[in-house]
């Protein structure tokens, strides 16, 4: 208000020299401030909204949009790392290609049980975990906090550990398995093996985040449902399932379309994890997932026309996981 | 009650506060690779150059910055190392096509250098017109392989890589194998092959826990390194495919993966081939003069003394650099000035004699120092004359824009499934011409 106030008493104190005209005119412009205050409140409850979520907007233009699009444009052309401003049109044969790209379906099935592999206990895992926090406990903002330390990680720190932790020859689980007699597994190398280490990295990171989105959304169910349920003899097993789980519904779907879009775009993990260093994701390309591939077309093998249509498709399978997300919460929303 | 609740919540907030400032400090750390910015004068009015190289060099190690400074007082140098050329080299191209983020001097790899000279020449200095730069202070070959079309110089040569076998003696002498460096050069003379059947040899009775050799990639590298021709002929036609050259390394690399006598550290210079070597899992390794260099940086005091080295079946090259001087660079005339010194047949010979690398330069490989060369890491062992004498049979060979590709790709999709026992070797050629056949298609 005080702001307000101001800018409506600046300009007569601007024209110092106007005071007798003030003194003749005082109804008249009394009225006219009046109406000018009311219309600039108006303006500021219109258009300030605007003005505060710009940033975010000129922000996402420059660094979301325009590469989207730049990327779409690139995707029509042959360009080269070499020399990325030269761009001869090759309309969507880098897209047609894809079909017959047996690296790219491999890189798309790849996603696909990583995605999985991830996903699925790291939910699980952070509802189980979620439900133990519920209960009442001591030093539970510890245990909270605690949770999220893995989250706060960077992907390069804590996969450079998980890497070592899963080395051959000097890795820490192969020496701890040696206690029962397992020979050294070579987890990068194994087909199965390198996914689960793989698996185990996005596992770690994300089931505290996830954990903690849950316990927000238990906290928030009304206490008296457990009450009733308890007087009807619910054990806390059926509690969970009859009280909680129905009650954390939108929540799980928000989570499931984070965890999938994360999961689509996985690559930090499966990049550091590889010995070599490299793009491939092993050998076999066992665990090369979309990302990873984009990446060696891009940047290894320097076609970034071809890692561009990469990406576009890429985009559009995310988009069409966001169409399907609404479409599930559209039905929740109405058999609720 | 009161009291201890709010120690609960500073103790709380002081954990989270922690936390956060680990983690921005995290993000901060990142800020180190922006070399270019920070180039121009500090407080003290001396001018940093930056330099941005891959794997080991050795221009710290061997004292040679030191040296520089002392002789410019006005000069700083500052090093920056990414320790695999494929995620060395990527980032140099992004880089060159911003035109920021470029260290004053940046090293090149021989597999990019034909690359380099025909897509980016516009983008390095002409070192030819530099004070102390020539193009006669290079062997002919390598001197026209860091030259454009147009004759501009644009990558000085560092170092050669004639090919040596370095071999333990300690587990030689453990396995029943000779170890006087003549009787085992006998072993292997003559062909690569010998050098693999010398490795039955000692499968048979070795000490438990090692191989004889590094991997498949050592051994594939090896082989190809002997032959004029590898990966594209003359015209710059691809002939990977083809060439009965490629075909023999990559089933040499395969049969000595199959047969067990790798350590299957994978490709080289990893986490996995550098514990090899800190721990001494294998007996032999192919040895361009640079590689005693790493295997000093890798094996530590702990292989002090145990390696000497063995002229090889035939001569070859594996590697060797360049160093170019970025234009969109801060302080071209230094740094060229700086790269001319570094490249210069004396510092050259110095190198030798600190780290190993050979010199590209006939000058200082004919400089007598270069043939008495002694390396404490490895007493006893003449290297300078063994890569001397080597260095004199590597063939003239003909290099592509593409032959790191190419070259990884045989690695990487092919003898790793060997090694890893997932394929045959025929299989495992098929696989890595059908990743190499997409990887070149544009």
């Amino acid at each position: 208000m005080t702001s307000t106030g101001s800018h409506v008493t600046a300009p007569p104190s601007n024209k110092g020299g106007a005071a007798p005209r003030h003194q003749n005119s005082d109804g008249a412009n009394t009225a006219r401030n009046a109406k000018r205050r009311s219309r600039l409140y108006r303006w500021d409850m219109k258009y300030s909204p605007y003005g505060f979520i710009a940033p975010f907007f000129l922000f996402f233009l420059a660094f979301g949009l325009f590469p989207l699009l730049y990327t779409g444009y690139a995707s029509l052309h042959q360009v080269e790392l070499t020399a990325p401003t030269d761009m001869n049109w090759v309309g969507l044969r880098n897209y047609s290609r894809l079909l017959e790209d047996d690296f790219f379906w491999n890189a798309l099935k790849v996603t696909l049980i990583l995605g999985i592999m991830s996903t699925v206990p790291q939910l699980l895992m952070a509802l189980g975990l979620a439900h133990l926090l519920n209960y009442r406990l001591r030093g539970s903002t510890f245990f909270r906090v605690a949770m999220l330390t893995p989250y706060a990680t960077s992907v390069a720190a804590a996969t450079l550990v998980f890497a070592m932790l899963f080395g051959r020859d000097y890795g820490m689980i192969n020496w701890f398995l040696g206690f029962f007699g397992v020979d050294h597994i070579d987890w990068a190398a194994g087909t199965w093996s390198s996914r689960i280490g793989v698996s185990v990295i996005v596992i770690w990171r994300w089931t505290g985040y996830n954990t903690l989105i849950y316990l927000a959304a238990m906290q928030a169910i009304p206490k008296d449902l457990y009450e009733s349920a308890a007087i009807d003899g619910a054990s806390r097993w059926k509690q969970f399932l009859h009280v909680t789980i129905p009650s954390l519904r939108p929540t799980i779907l928000f989570t499931v379309v984070v965890s999938s879009i994360g999961a689509m775009q996985l690559f930090g993990e499966p990049l550091l994890f590889n010995p070599g260093g490299g793009a491939n994701g092993g050998a076999e390309h066992q665990f090369q997932t979309i990302g990873l591939y984009l990446y060696e077309q891009g940047w290894t093998n320097q076609h970034l026309g071809r890692g561009a249509a990469i990406a576009w498709v890429m985009f559009i399978l995310l988009v069409v996981i966001g169409l399907l997300s609404t479409l599930i919460s559209r039905r929740l929303a109405k058999t609720h | 009650m009161r009291s201890y609740r709010t120690t609960r919540r500073a103790a709380a907030i002081a954990v989270t506060a922690a936390l956060a400032a680990g983690l921005l400090a995290g993000c901060a750390s990142d800020d180190g690779d922006d070399s270019a910015k920070d180039t121009g004068g500090d407080s003290s009015g001396k001018t940093t150059l930056n330099v941005g190289l891959f794997g080991v060099f050795g221009y710290q190690e061997a004292g040679l910055y030191a040296e520089y400074e002392k002789l410019h007082p006005n000069i700083k140098i500052k090093q920056t190392t990414v320790e695999r050329n494929e995620n060395y080299y990527p980032a140099l191209l992004t880089h060159l096509s911003a035109g920021s983020g470029l260290s004053d001097i940046q090293g090149i790899e021989i597999a990019n250098i034909a690359e380099i000279t025909s897509t980016q020449a516009d983008k390095f200095m002409d070192l030819s017109k530099v004070e102390g730069a020539s193009k006669d202070n290079f062997f002919p070959w390598k001197a026209a392989q860091g030259s454009t079309k147009d004759g501009k110089l644009i990558g000085l040569g560092t170092d050669i890589g004639p090919m040596a076998l370095c071999y333990r003696k300690d587990l030689f002498e453990a396995a029943g194998l000779p170890t006087d460096r003549d009787k085992v050069a006998e072993l292997w003379k003559g062909d690569w092959k010998k050098w693999v059947d010398a490795g039955n040899q000692y499968k048979a009775k070795a000490p438990k826990g090692t191989a004889w050799t590094d991997g498949a990639a050592g051994v594939f590298n090896a082989a190809i390194s002997s032959s004029a021709t590898r990966y594209v002929d003359d015209s710059g036609n691809y002939i990977y495919k083809d060439n009965p050259d490629v075909r023999a390394a990559f089933d040499l690399a395969a049969d000595a993966a199959a047969n067990g006598l790798t350590a299957k550290t994978g490709e080289p210079f990893t986490e996995p081939w550098n514990q090899a070597i800190a721990n001494g899992k294998f007996a032999t390794i192919s040895c361009p003069a640079w590689m005693l260099g790493t295997l000093k940086d890798k094996g530590g005091d702990k292989a002090k003394g145990k390696w000497d080295i063995a002229v090889p079946p035939k001569g070859g090259n594996w590697g060797g650099s360049f160093l170019g001087v970025p234009e969109a660079g801060k302080n071209k005339e230094e740094a060229a000035k700086l790269a001319a010194w570094l490249t210069a047949p004396e510092q050259q010979a110095k190198l030798f004699a600190k780290q190993g690398s050979f010199p590209s330069s006939p000058q200082a490989a004919a400089m007598p120092e270069i043939k008495t060369a002694k390396n404490d890491y490895f007493p006893e062992v003449p290297y300078g004359e063994i890569f001397s004498a080597t260095a004199a049979d590597i063939p003239v060979q003909v290099i592509g824009a593409k032959d790191q590709t190419v070259q990884e790709n045989f690695v990487r999709s092919g003898l790793l499934l060997v090694e890893q026992g997932k394929q045959d070797k025929d299989g495992a050629w098929d696989a890595a011409i059908k990743a190499i056949d997409n990887a070149l298609d544009q």
